[in-house]
């Protein structure tokens, strides 16, 4: 072999797996990527049922209702719409009523979205970020909503736990 | 007194960093070696202050002065000892401190023990080495100070983020940093070279075990953080492809690519050119890792803070240094020279096979991780890449790699025999055969991929042990005369071996977990059974806790199979008062490698409590592989010829005995 021929093969080779790549990105970009949207953009744009996407908002006061065997249903609003939303299973440890909200899954034939997943990527002083933006956007952020809770008062800290330190 | 004297060390090093940015440099221009070992004093007495200036936030928050903003906003008098130290980095302003007394760690060692490197290299590589260290000082004291005051100090600390009070948050980040930051020897090295205009296997042979050292620390602290999100967050999950992930995962795909194209170079003195790139490139990722978590662009569990002052200025500091190096290495690499010839088929053939696959999964990793960003940032549409982008993507490239493992060790430099190699990976194949025929049968009518990658696993575990067997030429020749060879061989030989094995090893748990997962998620309440995997669990009770800063409910679960008690699971639901958060306390009961886990949901009012259960098999398997590729690397390193310098033998070893002792 040759040094041109030996360096053909090798930037042949490199070319081939670079085009493999490519179209394996390329693919699973087409087919795995999943959309965000808010109650409002979900009414605007007309999503039909089964396709899949990210749904943001806050959960509505005083709609979480629990049902059998883990069912849970409650209402995303975004001030503008709200859309009622179906999971079974269980809500992570961040989840409230009147907090942020990113649920993923597809609207039934009814329209209500139907969760596969329930995400609160949060803490109590951090909204999620998309949720945030499309708040803000359409007027609705209060500020209170980002600002740092009180300051609990350390004098309530049990003698007890003193004696632990 | 404390926080003032710890701002002054820092804003002290920042001086001393800016002289060793300038000074060796033009020390080395005028060929001036007093002015080139300013480098060293430097780099010893920045180390020094950075130091001093960590031990005072460290006392800060062990001493819980609330008067400083950030042991206030991150800590709380009744936490444990233990958590007020990590906590120390469990936040944004103390972890950018941990980054920067790191990378001044590195900076000390080059300077200690880079007495046998040439003197205007030294210089060189420390100046880089500066530059990087400068911007990281002015970035802390210009946006993320963590030693302000606060007016009027409170009494009480606001606590810190609950889910990050584990021992994981211990270990984890000080180790991904010492894997991160390592990697800026290679870079400060590639770029001393750039700047010099030439680069041997010397040079190979001395950034070969930097690498290898911040590639051990990288390997073992993503393994941690993985195992910590496993059993903290209580979704049972190991991986979630999360961006903050996947900035650890790129500097480790490119890292790994560096340690085996720095080995051609060492060898065959060839790839020079491209080590160089991918030294440059390592190190560049670190830093965009630390863009994506430290500015709070994304969407993720770990981005504490959002505030765009810090992520401009990263952004700054990133453009700097990955443009400036780039454009450097565009100027100069013509410049140095290209050597060693070497057919396809050969050991530096099959390392630039390794580099491609690695870099091009590096590079799926990078576009799926960027693209929502970039997206958003152009269109303003928002998308979610997850999971199964990165399955259809990263997989198809690691299949070809873990096949070309086992050939790789097995192939000659400079010219190789495939069919030779082929022959001698007989025993593996058929093992791999077999395994696949025994799993298939086994599951029938069950996943079909899933035998097929197990017989994968198979094959790049017997792989490596043929390799090793073939070496001592096992059962060939009398088995005593194979122990006494096995024992010459070179401990990087057999860290190849453990390392290589690693990946089998950890592809098998990763198979097995995904595709043999049972779980059971229902409501129960006392003295209900729950059946996962042939195991029946038994609800006890529910009994209140009182810890040092949280309540806690505790669920206690007796484990049976076949009639038989196995142990008692305690998964418990913790509510810290202070921030009013709550956090699951996953049960783990380990069987073998296989785990049974136990996490529970919300309590409700008639008595029931929700619960998670999950049976995964050989999910241990998972991290083993990644700690006996650490292994590997670690015995890799403690061979002679990687010893830094190592030019007298006999000297060297004995001088390592002393240390170890």
């Amino acid at each position: 072999m040759t040094r041109k021929q030996r360096r053909l093969t090798l930037i042949g080779c490199a070319l081939a797996v670079l085009a493999i790549a490519a179209g394996l990105v390329l693919n699973a970009l087409r087919d795995s990527i999943v959309f965000f949207s808010t109650p409002s953009m979900v009414a605007e744009k007309h999503l039909g049922p089964g396709k899949r996407f990210r749904l943001g908002g806050l959960v509505e006061q005083g709609s979480l209702k629990r049902g059998d065997n883990l069912a849970v249903t409650f209402t995303v609003g975004d001030g503008g719409a709200t859309l009622p939303v179906a999971y079974k299973g269980i809500l992570p440890d961040l989840f409230r009523e009147g907090q942020g909200v990113i649920a993923e899954g597809a609207l039934d034939a009814g329209g209500v979205f139907r969760a596969d997943t329930v995400l609160a990527k949060h803490d109590e002083t951090y909204m999620p970020k998309d949720v945030a933006d499309a708040l803000k956007k359409q007027g609705h952020w209060k500020d209170d909503y980002g600002k740092k809770p009180n300051n609990m008062p350390s004098a309530s800290a049990a003698p007890t736990q003193g004696a632990m330190r | 007194m404390i926080a003032e004297s710890g701002h002054y060390a820092l804003v002290l090093a920042l001086g001393l960093a800016l002289i060793q940015s300038i000074v060796p440099i033009i020390g080395a221009r005028w060929r001036d070696a007093a002015l080139m070992n300013v480098a060293r004093s430097t780099a010893l007495a920045q180390l020094l202050f950075v130091a001093a200036s960590f031990a005072a936030l460290v006392t800060l928050h062990v001493t819980s002065d609330f008067s400083v903003a950030n042991v206030y906003e991150n800590s709380h008098s009744l936490k444990p000892l233990l958590y007020k130290i990590t906590g120390v980095w469990g936040n944004h302003e103390g972890s950018m401190l941990l980054w920067v007394s790191i990378l001044a760690l590195f900076g000390g060692l080059v300077a200690a023990f880079g007495n046998n490197l040439p003197l205007s290299l030294r210089a060189h590589v420390l100046a880089v080495q500066a530059w990087v260290a400068s911007a990281f000082y002015l970035f802390i004291l210009i946006t993320s100070n963590p030693f302000l005051r606060i007016a009027n100090p409170p009494i009480e600390g606001r606590d810190l983020n609950p889910v990050l009070q584990d021992i994981g948050l211990a270990v984890h980040p000080p180790m991904l940093y010492l894997g991160y930051v390592g990697f800026s020897i290679s870079f400060s090295f590639a770029v001393a070279a750039l700047l010099e205009g030439k680069i041997d296997a010397a040079w190979a042979r001395w950034v070969r075990p930097w690498t290898l050292m911040a590639w051990i620390f990288l390997t073992l602290g993503i393994a941690m953080g993985s195992y910590w999100a496993y059993y903290e967050l209580g979704w049972g999950g190991w991986w979630f492809w999360d961006p903050v992930e996947n900035a650890s995962l790129m500097p480790w795909l490119a890292g790994t690519a560096l340690l085996h194209s720095a080995l051609v170079m060492e060898k065959r003195n060839a790839l020079k050119v491209w080590t160089v790139l991918l030294s440059i490139l390592t190190f560049s990722l670190s830093l965009l890792g630390t863009f994506l978590v430290r500015s709070g662009v994304l969407t993720s569990v770990h981005a504490f803070a959002t505030d765009p002052t810090r992520g401009v200025f990263i952004l700054l500091i990133l453009f700097v240094f990955i443009g400036g190096s780039l454009s450097l290495y565009a100027w100069r690499a013509p410049t140095l020279k290209q050597g060693g010839l070497f057919a396809p088929i050969s050991r530096e053939g099959a390392l630039v096979l390794n580099n491609l696959l690695l870099t091009t999964a590096c590079a799926t990793v990078f576009i799926g991780t960027l693209y929502p960003l970039a997206l958003e940032v152009l269109t303003g549409e928002k998308i979610s890449v997850g999971a199964p982008f990165f399955n259809f993507t990263f997989a198809p490239l690691f299949v070809p790699l873990l096949l070309a493992v086992p050939f790789g060790p097995l192939l000659a430099w400079k010219r190789g025999d495939l069919l030779g190699a082929a022959q001698r990976l007989m025993v593996a194949g058929i093992v791999a055969l077999v395994a696949i025929a025994v799993v298939f049968a086994w599951t029938y009518g069950g996943a079909t991929l899933a035998p097929l990658a197990i017989g994968l696993a198979a094959f790049v575990i017997m792989g490596a042990l043929c390799d090793l067997a073939e070496r001592i030429a096992l059962f060939r020749i009398p088995l005593s005369l194979s122990l006494r060879r096995a024992r010459g061989l070179p401990r990087a030989t057999w860290g190849t071996a453990f390392a290589h094995a690693g990946l089998g090893v950890a592809l098998i748990g990763i198979v097995c977990e995904t595709t043999w997962n049972s779980e059971y998620i229902g409501s129960m309440k006392p003295d209900d059974v729950a059946r996962v995997a042939g195991y029946e669990l038994r609800l006890d009770g529910l009994n209140p806790r009182q810890g040092p800063n949280f309540r806690e409910m505790v669920a206690q679960f007796t484990v049976t199979r076949d009639g038989e008690k196995v142990s008692v699971m305690t998964p418990s639901k913790r509510n810290f008062t202070t921030r009013g958060a709550s956090t699951t306390e996953a049960a783990l009961l380990t069987r073998g490698a296989s785990q049974l886990y136990i996490s529970l949901g919300d309590a409700s009012a008639d008595g029931t409590i929700a619960v998670r259960i999950y049976h995964k098999p050989l999910v241990l398997m998972i991290w083993w592989g990644p700690v006996l590729m650490a292994f590997g690397g670690l015995l890799s390193l403690s061979d002679r010829r990687l010893r830094v310098g190592a030019p007298k033998p006999a000297k060297a070893a004995a001088r390592a005995l002393q240390a170890a002792e």
